[in-house]
């Protein structure tokens, strides 16, 4: 398969190792954030931090976009889900995050909501014109990779006039988040695996403060396991010769400047909440999106009464250390116990790209072999 | 808890279906003959050889590239004998059947079923027939079971495997479950992918000149390949140690897979068998299913090792991975 295959050679990747070996000091710790979720998934399925060499860490960042939605967010959308005049249309990975209670969309659906999955919010908008009688709602989430799609369609239930559409909006954004990350206590991350979706959407200037302000180094990464070496490479080298730079590992993709018209179309449809809560992180400024005043009409927000309850993370759960990259998904206690991919307590587990559940999921092997 | 309802994690084939059917299902009916959870049940007394098994049919849409309904349902109960180490000697088929469905598709669907049993060798013996109102089922649910003899030659069973044992997969994965998705049509894939809706009694008939060899069989449909293992590995208390690029997968469905998101290791098979045979048997166990034209590309993906717990184990050009248990369906990722 090109594209892939290229990118997935054991003898490169095998000769990566080896430079990556030779840019290390033995005993030194450098700790590294993969910031997006796609890229803790292709880790672990992979099995690449076999090939790291010890003295490198790798920390799992928040880019996970289910995982980041708090439960009183999901809980508002099982809400206008079980209106019984609603349609709500969602990607299928936000169907099994349990809310408050450990309710979910799916359990929702079970007891008759009408929910459906979509692979597109396109495909929502293609049900509200084909079914005029229904209300219904998309569930708008992820970073910057996902909302161009959201505003697409927003733009264009404008142009056709389907006022039987609306959107629930919990779009984020990549900046803020990184910045929470860099401002918390304790936290010392060397540099920064830039994700690669979003980026091929905002370009990689979003990330020259980083390397302004923080002094350090971000390498944007595709997600094949040559990549990733690669850009792990690309920050050790940077680290060893002292500089902190945005660098682009993902050129097939990424441009310097992203995509002006995605980028455009955001601009339209969205403006920047004040701030939004992140589960696990908690509220951040200027780091959502909801839906721009002068498309007020298609808000869900504003047609259907929502709880709008904050609700705590369980105590029990470390997610908030994981994802700042102070603790290992193993060392929180419920781990694997009280938290597992099928019943899910923290936002970490949620999703196969969530650092917990891709660790459970591919990981734990190597674990409890060195500790048995 | 007690206001729990059924969702579509329940019938997916992965752990949620595991708990519903362990902890409900056998718990109520709990009898020795179940208790295996095999794809077919030994039945009678000592002496007689006689295998049973039933499965339903719920595919949407009815008809797919490679097969509907109809043939699925004959294909899948044979299969279950087949892997269960039987031949089958009589299925039976129930039809739920939704008011306005049209008859010239039943007879279309009913058609399949025959010319499916007639390649199996074996007839559909008794049947019945249930209408329901309009929105009480969707189109048309089918529901078979078959009896089979024994074939006195294998002696199969998860107690029988050993560390060292081999591993076989007959064929490229994931097709069926591809075929499905592609067929309804809301992915805007185009792609000639067909499903692998096959009998696979040519290949166990195979194998079973092993004799005590060949260790067990199953045929890995809901769930895909890697649930598959898990049971292996589960029920042997042995991990299952593979490698991944071992196993054969079709570049398109491969490719399909990479687009969705999906690992072929979890997507549904109708026509794979996968074999645990003794180690010196491997390379004859090999050149049997070779010999078939279903089993043409069959491999060798791997072995059974001990372990501290079982494990499946995928070795990657990188690395290991665990292959766990699916959990709910396999949606593509959103991003």
């Amino acid at each position: 398969m090109r594209y892939v295959d290229e990118y997935r050679d054991g003898r490169a990747a095998h000769a990566l190792a080896g430079e990556l070996r030779e840019l290390v000091e033995p005993g030194q710790n450098v700790k590294l954030m993969e910031v997006c979720g796609g890229h803790t998934h292709a880790i672990y399925r992979h099995g690449l931090d076999a090939l790291l060499p010890p003295e490198v860490e790798l920390v799992h960042g928040p880019g996970c976009p289910v995982c980041v939605i708090p439960m009183g967010r999901v809980d508002d959308a099982i809400s206008i889900a079980e209106r019984p005049e609603v349609t709500f249309a969602s990607f299928g990975d936000m169907l099994r995050v349990p809310g408050g209670r450990r309710r979910s969309l799916l359990e929702a659906k079970a007891r008759g909501a009408d929910v459906r999955t979509v692979y597109s919010p396109l495909d929502a908008l293609a049900i509200a014109q084909r079914e005029p009688d229904r209300e219904v709602v998309f569930f708008g989430v992820g970073f910057e990779t996902t909302a161009p799609a959201t505003a697409l369609t927003l733009l264009r239930a404008r142009e056709f006039g389907v006022r039987n559409f609306s959107l629930f909006c919990n779009h984020v954004l990549i900046g803020p988040a990184l910045r929470a990350i860099l401002d918390s206590p304790d936290v010392d991350i060397d540099g920064f695996v830039g994700p690669g979706h979003v980026s091929t959407v905002i370009g990689t200037r979003p990330y020259e403060f980083v390397c302004r302000e923080y002094r350090r180094p971000v390498v944007v990464s595709g997600f094949e396991p040559n990549d990733i070496l690669q850009a792990v490479a690309m920050l050790l080298r940077q680290l060893r010769e002292g500089r902190a730079e945005v660098e682009n590992e993902y050129g097939r993709v990424v441009r310097e400047e992203g995509n002006p018209e995605a980028l455009a179309a955001i601009d339209e449809a969205f403006a920047v909440r004040e701030d939004f809560e992140w589960r696990g992180l908690g509220a951040i400024p200027h780091s959502g999106l909801r839906i721009a005043d002068a498309f007020a009409e298609w808000d869900a927000e504003l047609r259907f009464e929502v709880p709008g309850e904050r609700i705590e993370d369980p105590k029990a759960c470390r997610c908030g250390d994981v994802l700042r990259g102070r603790a290992k998904p193993w060392e929180c206690t419920v781990f694997g116990t009280a938290c597992t991919p099928e019943r899910p307590l923290g936002t970490c587990m949620v999703s196969s790209e969530g650092a917990c559940a891709a660790y459970y999921a591919y990981g734990r092997h190597t674990r409890e072999q060195v500790s048995a | 808890m007690s206001d729990a309802v059924i969702t579509l994690a329940d019938g997916a084939g992965g752990k949620a279906s595991r708990k519903l059917v362990e902890g409900l299902f056998l718990e109520e009916l709990r009898n020795p003959m179940l208790e295996p959870l095999g794809d077919a049940a030994i039945v009678g007394e000592n002496g007689t050889r006689i295998a049973i098994t039933t499965d339903s049919y719920v595919v949407r849409p009815l008809r797919f590239p490679g097969g509907d309904i109809g043939e699925l349902a004959v294909n899948g109960t044979v299969n279950d004998l087949a892997v269960s180490g039987a031949s089958p000697l009589a299925l039976t088929a129930g039809f739920v059947i939704e008011e306005g469905f049209p008859v010239a598709e039943l007879r279309a669907i009913v058609a399949s079923m025959a010319g499916a049993a007639t390649v199996a060798g074996v007839a559909v013996a008794a049947g019945d027939t249930k209408v329901v109102e309009r929105g009480a089922a969707d189109g048309l649910f089918v529901t078979t079971a078959g009896v089979g003899l024994l074939d006195l030659r294998a002696v199969l069973g998860l107690e029988h495997v050993r560390a060292g044992d081999r591993v076989l997969v007959s064929g490229g994965i994931a097709e069926h479950g591809i075929a499905v998705m592609i067929a309804r049509g809301n992915l805007g894939l185009s792609l000639d992918v067909r499903s692998d809706t096959a009998s696979l009694l040519p290949l166990t008939d195979a194998l079973c000149s092993l004799g005590p060899e060949l260790r067990w069989m199953r045929d890995p449909t809901r769930g895909g390949l890697a649930t598959t293992l898990n049971e292996l590995a589960a029920g042997a208390g042995l991990s299952v140690r593979i490698e991944e690029q071992a196993i054969p997968v079709r570049d398109d469905v491969r490719a399909a897979c990479e687009l969705l998101g999906i690992d072929p290791l979890y997507v549904a098979n109708e026509g794979k068998l996968v074999a645990v045979v003794s180690p010196d048997a491997a390379d004859e166990a090999l050149a049997l299913l070779r010999a078939q034209p279903l089993g043409a590309n069959t491999a060798l993906i791997g072995e059974l090792v001990e372990d501290t717990q079982p494990f499946v184990l995928a070795q990657t050009p990188f690395g290991t991975r665990i292959v766990d248990m699916l959990v709910g369906d396999p949606l593509p990722r959103i991003c």
